[in-house]
């Protein structure tokens, strides 16, 4: 069947994809986006997490089927340019990443935490990274990368003109 | 494999009756693991994501929720703790954010899984589920629900609308033992929920039985001791020992079996101590708010 939908703002269009195919399978193998990574494949690891409609899930667990008509948001389209978004460029600089494999998952899930929570604690940290696993980094670092993100933001917020928020 | 596309509740129903062995798919969550893992290859999928209604929920004239089948749990907690305090509890156990994202009370129900966190509390709150076919619609209460190990008492070709569910009147809780903090399947999980204006406790026992169950005797022991001493009128204290009785009640109720995540001896020890707990902070809590309306 044919699939179409929207990545990252681009209109985007699948086809000969299998009626039980995941929403990862189509973004790595057919469309050429293999910033999701395949680890686990039952929801277990975060890897693969991306946006659907602005909320993060496991791409994993979506039929491509379901995607038809709607809009997914992939590590690919964090970046604006050659810019790293705040949540990358915390990571880089807080060593967050060893091996890379579960970062793609971690920041998407990290930007959705510091778009809605400005201030998070570690419990509230902790509590949205519980379904993203490292085998590395042992979190510590990561959890620096959280912070230091949210920090940075925090002084791009009180550095912008009131109103401009985000 | 057909891949089918309902966009209204009515096509989604005749759909269902042509296709009687489709299977549906609202968030995922179960049905794509076993998909991914070729567990199961089903001739169809009857995705219900493009119906919006099973996303929504309405709060009827007496206080009842109706929630939408596919409502995700993370819109459970955010919208309806106070509603549905129990439920929410449950919800914000189960998997993670990105499980909470998708997976939704329809599809725990769909599932029947003996473990599954939405059960406990939905016995607990006395619900109802609605099941619909071209037909007509069958109004199940939960009670008669769970079947067996993974299976419900929905026909071929029935599909889940909705689960009216009453607001709350009274402190529930929930309780789930597992191996950590999040990302677990419940080794044994328990629910309580006072009703103070019908003189009511009722119980959800989760993981503990070839399916969720309530504990009646535990139920019928309570409402009799909080009768007979006259503590709903005196909002006095519970008693220790009789929490410990219906701890130890609730865990005659179940039928547990020694699986990879716990022994039968565990479980029971475990509920026992979870019932024991959550009856006395839902007294407590149930004194301190009669109190502070006084
Ligand atoms: C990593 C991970 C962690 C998990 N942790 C937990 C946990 O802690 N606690 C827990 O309870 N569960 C857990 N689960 C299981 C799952 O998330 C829940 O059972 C969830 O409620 C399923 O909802 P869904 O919408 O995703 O269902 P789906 O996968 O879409 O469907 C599940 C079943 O219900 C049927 N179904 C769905 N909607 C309907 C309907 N409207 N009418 C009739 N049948 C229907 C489907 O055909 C299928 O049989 C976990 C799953 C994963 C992958
Ligand atoms: S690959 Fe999707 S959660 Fe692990
Ligand atoms: S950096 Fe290797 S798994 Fe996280």
């Amino acid at each position: 069947m044919k699939v179409t939908f929207t990545v990252n703002g681009r209109p985007t269009e699948a086809d000969d994809v299998w009626e039980g195919e995941s929403l990862l399978y189509v973004l790595r193998e057919r469309v050429g986006l293999p910033g999701s990574k395949n680890a686990c494949e039952q929801g277990e690891c975060g890897s693969c997490t991306v946006y659907l409609d602005g909320d993060p899930v496991c791409s994993c667990l979506v039929a491509a089927g379901q995607v038809q008509d709607r809009e997914v948001g992939t590590v690919e389209g964090l970046a604006q340019g050659d810019t790293l978004d705040p949540v990358q460029q915390a990571f880089v600089d807080a060593g967050a990443v060893q091996c890379g494999f579960c970062t793609p998952g971690l920041l998407v899930q990290t930007h959705d935490l510091l778009n809605r929570a400005h201030h998070p604690s570690d419990a509230e940290i902790r509590e949205a990274l519980s379904g993203n696993l490292c085998r590395c980094t042992g979190y510590e670092k990561i959890m620096d990368a959280v912070r230091l993100a949210a920090a940075r933001k925090a002084d791009a917020r009180d550095a912008a003109p009131t109103g401009l928020e985000g | 494999m057909e891949f089918l596309r309902p966009a209204t509740w009515e096509e989604a129903l005749a759909v269902k009756a042509q296709h009687p062995s489709a299977v549906p798919i609202a968030g995922g969550t179960d049905v794509m693991v076993d998909l991914n893992f070729d567990r199961h290859r089903p001739d169809a999928l009857l995705d219900l994501n493009r119906i919006h209604e099973l996303h929504t929920w309405q709060i009827a004239d007496d206080d009842t929720v109706r929630l939408g089948a596919s409502v995700p749990y993370s819109k459970i907690i955010d919208a309806l703790p106070d509603r549905l305090p129990g439920l929410a509890l449950g919800a914000r156990t189960v998997g993670s954010p990105q499980i909470r994202n998708r997976g939704s009370v329809g599809g725990n129900l769909g599932g029947a899984s003996p473990a599954g966190d939405a059960h406990p509390p939905l016995l607990a709150s006395g619900a109802t589920v609605e099941a619909a076919s071209v037909r007509g619609t069958r109004l199940i209460p939960i009670d008669d629900f769970y079947l067996g190990v993974k299976r419900n008492a929905l026909e071929p070709d029935e599909l889940i609308r909705a689960i009216h569910i009453p607001s709350a009147t009274g402190p529930q809780q929930f309780a789930k033992v597992g191996t950590r903090n999040a990302m677990v399947i419940a080794v044994c999980s328990f629910a309580v929920a006072l009703h103070p204006r019908a003189r009511d406790v009722r119980t959800g026992i989760g993981s503990a039985a070839p399916t969720p169950r309530r504990a009646s005797e535990a139920e019928a022991f309570i409402r009799a001791e909080l009768d007979d001493t006259g503590l709903w009128t005196s909002a006095g204290e519970l008693p220790l020992s009789t929490a410990k009785r219906f701890g130890e009640l609730v865990a005659r109720a179940a039928a547990p079996i020694d699986d990879v995540r716990g022994s039968a001896a565990y479980r029971r020890h475990a509920l026992a101590v979870m019932a024991r707990r959550t009856l006395l902070w839902t007294w407590n809590d149930h004194r301190a708010t009669g109190r502070a309306a006084a």
